[in-house]
């Protein structure tokens, strides 16, 4: 008899503290402890860290060594060209935003006092007193129009160009109050205000080579796709600042090599382990695993405007041949969350919960595709590396399909290019969604009428009408509602399949503490080096 | 003497200089054959049409791509290499200290491994069919063999990993010293020894056998000549030619083939720069790179050829 347990990962853990956290009973506990095998005896060691994790006090100083997964000489400093997790990083240290969201997904106030309007058109933003840039200039209303209204210039080359499009007027009422007027009305300002891209700089700003901010770190050296040091700002305006002394950031884009450096002590954080590495590194004392899951996803797209796509019954049988566990526990190593064909991620207050996952049916799955007259035909799917797992996840279908006579041919496409490509055009291909924090920008993004990105060219009058409805409403309830119907249309009725919500898992060191999970994306929405501190 | 010399080194270089130019116009004509341009790439998945298009009129690079080229070659011609496309840097600034890292690299590389690869080399061929010989055999085919980042992976694991000996990355900015060089280096330079060192030892072997076959190295030995002098008398000086260039073709591969050494151990180098340019389709960059890494070769083949003139008393 052998009472040791064999396959208790720290992914595990993390699911059993997140259920603590979450306000689990006793009872739920044992039942998923009981679930995975585990004596109750394992349960108490648990509880124990949970909360010790939470009496921790931060200690100050000490400099710290992250790696994130990507960089490149195309890495910038200019917030509006962000683009990869390297860029977000640098920027939330060396910039504030007027809003963010925090751990619940809620918006809280940064460099904004409050962000308030009647009738969710025109919008007064207060600043806060007294914040300064680090060449010494102090913040007024001219640097937020400066920094909002240069998303418009297409000169910039803004990533957040479609989104900005809908502030058409900006005016410095005084030097602590801006004014922002929109095209339509918009209850989600102050948290469109919290993506990374509406950071704010100085009026004037054009070099980008140094960062001049109001953020918690000043920028020492930066060479793009190399590192970029960071000293802690001294007159940072919130309470306490920064508790690190310096922080230093680059890329290590192999996978092993980013595990190695953190479990040979030459790096504290390495961001975004591939589930490969999870095993490896439980074995090891010294590090810990902090998982996210935000809603990045990678979607199935047909496009209902081509064939195979514009057969009804053709989308419904795929989407139940789509074996989600599958995907969840082998595509994905558990490391997911399963997902109902929408875009809605379980983080966001919005997801409905009462909209089921469609349940993996081969049968009925069969019957939708012979009813669609395409049972039996040979029908091609385009997968790549560029699109997270999405090759692993055709293989699950190919042979789901196998099983009961439907032939996919998976064809596999490089990921150079595949954005311009294949992406949105190909009849059967696959995407992949960064996480968004508003449901407006996810529908207005990917699925209303005229989204630039619809990826399945799904159209619906009422849907653009809801949408609309829903944007300008500022009752909470209401918009909960709203948005819980257009899931429920899109998981019906639109062409794209979602499988599951992909979750990022970032190794560090037991040496580091203060790291939360952030429905922004990984390592604290990007954030964390304000936040997190260093055992002395 | 001198004057044949020169004519020939002044004619290598003009042969340089128009395949420098052919090469730029090569890689400038296949960047621009690659799906999607720098305004797409930048703006990622963000590239709706009109936000490409603004991209693209503000970047000049709805220019005719002849015009463009013309217009970097003319820039080449004065010193000014440009401006990268993705960040807006000068190229110069870009290049300048990882050119600096990738030199020293393959300096510390060339210093460790061609002594030993050639020692070895010629220690096999003077004992051949000895034990000895076969090990070095042996072990140089089976260094040949094994990839890069294999080796690099498992030397990591053991030397950081496991025993903490060595850090695992290659930080480039943290040498202040000569013990710092040793440990920060230590261990890229020894996975691209075992690179390039077989290459070495086996053509400097088959050289030297080759003319240890010859009749007046036999004439040598039964003039009565010691081993030693028959070898590195008689016999190496005209095996001279090819090693140099192997040597050559070895080191070469120093400047643009390190890419694995550079990714596994983090190591800002120019390899990994010109992949990112390609990568963003940065064509100054590009360009700039590939100038580069053909200047190198060039030089290096060129001095490998004159080596093996002036030590062949026949074509002096």
């Amino acid at each position: 008899m052998n009472d040791k347990i064999t396959n208790w990962t720290s992914a595990d853990d993390a699911m059993v503290e997140n259920a603590i956290r979450r306000g689990a009973t006793r009872r739920d506990l044992l039942q998923m402890l009981l679930a995975g095998g585990i004596a109750a005896a394992a349960g108490g060691a648990i509880f124990g860290r949970a909360s010790a994790a939470f009496a921790a006090t931060p200690v100050s100083g000490g400099s710290l060594k992250a790696a994130g997964w990507s960089s490149s000489t195309a890495d910038t400093l200019d917030p509006a060209k962000a683009s990869l997790s390297t860029d977000y990083v640098r920027c939330c240290a060396f910039y504030n935003r007027l809003s963010f969201l925090d751990k619940n997904g809620v918006t809280q106030m940064e460099l904004a006092e409050s962000i308030e309007s009647a009738d969710a058109k025109v919008w007064t933003v207060k600043l806060r007193k007294g914040v300064t840039f680090h060449s010494g200039k102090t913040l007024s209303s001219a640097d937020v129009v400066y920094s909002l209204k240069r998303h418009l210039d297409p000169a910039v080359g803004s990533k957040v160009n479609a989104i900005a499009k809908q502030m058409t007027g900006f005016k410095a009422v005084d030097p602590l109050t801006v004014e922002i007027t929109l095209v339509n009305p918009n209850a989600d300002l102050p948290t469109i205000l919290a993506i990374h891209h509406f950071m704010i700089i100085a009026d004037g700003t054009t070099d980008f080579s140094k960062a001049n901010g109001t953020g918690a770190f000043v920028c020492e050296t930066f060479q793009p796709g190399v590192r970029s040091v960071a000293v802690k700002n001294k007159n940072y305006w919130k309470q306490g600042g920064p508790h690190l002394d310096s922080f230093e950031f680059f890329g290590i884009e192999d996978d092993s090599a980013r595990v190695n450096a953190l479990m040979s002590g030459d790096i504290q954080l390495a961001a975004s382990i591939n589930p490969r590495s999870m095993r490896l590194l439980d074995g090891q004392t010294g590090v810990t695993l902090s998982k996210t899951t935000s809603g990045n996803y990678t979607d199935l797209n047909m496009r209902l405007d081509m064939n195979p796509g514009s057969n009804k019954d053709f989308v419904t049988g795929v989407k139940y041949l789509l074996n989600r566990e599958a995907i969840q526990k082998s595509a994905l190593r558990g490391l997911a969350e399963i997902g109902n064909d929408q875009p809605v991620p379980p983080s966001s207050i919005y997801h409905n919960a009462d909209l089921k996952p469609k349940a993996f049916d081969p049968e009925k799955a069969k019957f939708h595709f012979q009813k669609s007259g395409l049972f039996g035909q040979s029908i091609p799917v385009v997968a790549s590396d560029a699109a997270t797992s999405s090759i692993d996840m055709a293989m699950v279908l190919q042979q789901a399909g196998a099983d009961i006579g439907m032939k996919f041919d998976v064809q596999r496409v490089p990921s150079d290019g595949y954005w311009s490509n294949y992406w949105l055009k190909a009849p059967m291909h696959f995407g992949n969604i960064n996480p968004r924090p508003t449901p407006d920008i996810l529908f207005s993004l990917l699925y209303s009428s005229d989204a630039p990105w619809n990826e399945s060219q799904y159209k619906s009058a009422k849907f653009d009408s809801m949408l609309i409805e829903a944007r300008g409403s500022l009752d909470q309830a209401k918009r909960k509602a709203i948005y819980g119907e257009m899931q429920v249309m899109i998981a019906e009725d639109a062409g794209t399949a979602i499988p599951a919500y992909i979750s990022n898992v970032d190794a560090i060191s037991s040496k580091l503490h203060g790291l939360e999970a952030n429905p922004l994306g990984g390592m604290m929405g990007y954030a964390f080096a304000e936040y997190v501190w260093l055992d002395a | 003497m001198n004057r044949h010399v020169l004519y020939l080194v002044f004619g290598r270089v003009l042969v340089a200089l128009v395949t420098l130019l052919i090469v730029s116009f090569t890689v400038f004509a296949a960047t621009s054959m690659l799906p999607g341009d720098v305004a797409q790439i930048l703006l990622g998945q963000a590239a709706t049409p009109e936000a490409v298009a603004g991209l693209r009129a503000a970047m000049h690079l709805n220019d005719p791509a002849i015009l463009r080229f013309v217009r970097w070659l003319a820039g080449l011609a004065t010193g000014d290499l440009g401006i990268s496309y993705a960040n807006n840097m000068p190229i110069a600034d870009l290049i300048g200290s990882r050119l600096g890292n990738s030199l020293k690299l393959a300096a510390a590389t060339t210093l460790f491994s061609v002594p030993i690869a050639l020692t070895l080399g010629i220690t096999a061929a003077m004992l051949r069919g000895s034990l000895y010989d076969r090990i070095v055999t042996i072990i140089s085919i089976g260094v040949i063999s094994v990839p890069e980042f294999m080796v690099a992976t498992s030397a990591v694991l053991i030397f950081a990993v496991y025993l903490k000996w060595l850090p695992a990355l290659a930080f480039a900015n943290e040498i202040h010293s000569f013990g710092q060089m040793l440990r920060v280096f230590a261990m890229p330079v020894i996975t691209l020894s075992f690179v390039i060192s077989a290459q070495m030892i086996r053509m400097t072997r088959a050289a030297v056998i080759e003319t240890l076959n010859t009749p007046y190295v036999e004439m040598a030995l039964l003039k009565g000549a010691s081993r030693r002098r028959m070898v590195l008398k008689h016999a190496l000086p005209n095996a001279l030619g090819p090693i140099v260039n192997a040597v050559a073709l070895s080191l070469s591969y120093l400047l643009g083939g390190v890419i694995i050494v550079e990714t596994i151990f983090n190591y800002p180098g120019i390899a990994k720069l010109m992949v990112d340019a390609v990568a963003t389709r940065d064509l100054p960059l590009i360009q700039t790179c590939a100038m580069i890494f053909c200047v190198v070769y060039l030089l290096l083949i060129t001095i490998a050829d004159i080596i093996a003139i002036m030590s062949n008393p026949r074509l002096r």
